[in-house]
C-alpha cells in the first residue's frame, strides 16, 4: 500500500508519520499545494500547527489544493487518517462530525493515555466494525498511545453525539480517569459513517517502536495496509 | 469598499476556558462581581460586495457548529 503524508507549512509530525507508514507499506510526502496525491492509496494528515493554526486550528488547511483531493479519495472509500491537527482539519473540512476546542484546563497536555477501541461497550456492527484502521483490534481492547495537544477537547451537540455513538463512529475512547482535555463522552477518536475516515487526538505514529514505550499505534497502520479495500 | 467588522464568540453553553481564566483573575485585581466573561475574536475587513460577508463567515471566519457571529458595518 502506498501512503501519502500531507505536509502543510507548520506541520511537525510528518516525519514520524512517514516512518510509521513505512512500516506498513511505502510512504511519501504530499505538499499541501499539490492537487496530485501521487497515486497514494491512503492519506495521513499529520499533527502540528498547519498555517500557524491561525483563525482556528485546521480552518485554513482545509482549503488547500491537496485537501480537495483528499476529500475525493475519502468519498471513494479510501482510508484517510487525521492525527491531532489532522483531526482538527478533517472536522473543519466536514469530513468528520464535531469540533475540537481548547483543553478544559487550558494546559497543553503531553503524556501516555489508555484508550478503549471501538468504544466500550461497542455497538454491534457500525462504522468501527467496518473501519480498516481498526481491523484486527478487538472491541474494548486497550491501547497505550501518547497525546500532546492544547486544543483536543472533542465537542459536538448532544444529538450529534447520540448519533455518532449509535452509528458506531466512536473509534477510541479515553478509559476511566484518562480523559486529558474534557472531551465529550471521553471521545478520543471518531470515524465517518462509512468508517474509512478516522480522526484522533492521540498520536499512533509516536507509538510504533518498543524503544518509546508502546507499539500499539502501529496496529492502526498495519490494519489499514493489510485489510482488503 | 464597505468596511465591516465581524464579532465571533463561542456558542452559549459551550465551556469557554479562556473566559473562565480571565474571570478568575479579576478579583485579585480588585474587580469584584464580574461574571460570564466570554472570549471571542474580532475580524475587520473591507469588501466590495458586503452581501457576501455572511457566506464568508459561515465558510471560514466562524465555525457555525461551535461559534456565533455578528456582522457590523463600520461605515457611518
Amino acid at each position: 500500500m502506498l501512503w501519502g503524508v500531507l505536509q502543510f507549512p507548520g506541520s511537525c509530525d510528518e516525519r514520524d508519520a512517514l516512518h510509521a507508514c513505512g512500516l506498513a507499506g511505502e510512504a511519501r510526502l504530499v505538499w499541501h499545494e499539490d492537487r496530485d496525491l501521487g497515486g497514494a492509496d491512503a492519506i495521513v494528515i499529520p499533527g502540528g500547527f498547519s498555517y500557524g493554526d491561525y483563525l482556528r486550528a485546521g480552518a485554513i488547511a482545509r482549503f488547500s489544493p491537496a485537501m480537495e483531493s483528499v476529500a475525493e479519495l475519502a468519498a471513494g472509500g479510501g482510508p484517510v487518517l487525521g492525527i491531532c491537527n489532522g483531526f482538527q482539519v478533517l472536522c473543519e473540512a466536514g469530513l468528520l462530525p464535531g469540533a475540537l476546542l481548547l483543553n478544559d484546563d487550558l494546559r497543553f497536555v503531553c503524556r501516555q493515555v489508555e484508550l478503549a477501541a471501538h468504544g466500550d461497550p461497542p455497538p454491534p456492527g457500525g462504522a468501527s466494525a467496518r473501519s480498516r484502521f481498526l481491523a484486527g483490534i478487538e472491541p474494548a481492547e486497550r491501547l497505550s498511545i501518547p497525546v500532546k495537544h492544547g486544543e483536543g477537547r472533542y465537542w459536538a451537540p448532544e444529538g450529534m453525539l447520540d448519533e455518532i455513538e449509535a452509528n458506531g463512529q466512536v473509534a477510541f475512547r479515553y478509559t476511566a480517569g484518562q480523559n486529558p482535555n474534557g472531551s465529550a463522552r471521553d471521545i478520543a477518536g471518531v470515524l465517518n459513517e462509512a468508517g474509512n475516515v478516522l480522526g484522533l487526538m492521540p498520536h499512533p505514529e509516536h507509538a510504533v517502536d518498543a524503544l518509546t514505550g508502546s507499539t500499539d499505534g502501529l496496529r492502526l497502520f498495519e490494519g489499514a495496509a493489510r485489510s482488503p479495500a | 469598499m464597505a468596511r465591516v467588522r465581524v464579532l465571533i464568540r463561542p456558542k452559549e453553553g459551550i465551556l469557554d476556558p479562556q473566559g473562565k481564566a480571565v474571570e478568575r483573575a479579576l478579583p485579585a485585581l480588585g474587580f469584584e462581581r464580574i461574571e460570564h466573561v466570554r472570549v471571542g475574536r474580532m475580524v475587520e475587513l473591507e469588501a466590495e460586495d458586503a452581501d457576501r460577508v455572511p457566506e464568508l463567515c459561515e465558510k471560514l471566519l466562524a465555525n457555525p457548529l461551535i461559534e456565533d457571529f455578528e456582522i457590523e458595518s463600520m461605515d457611518e
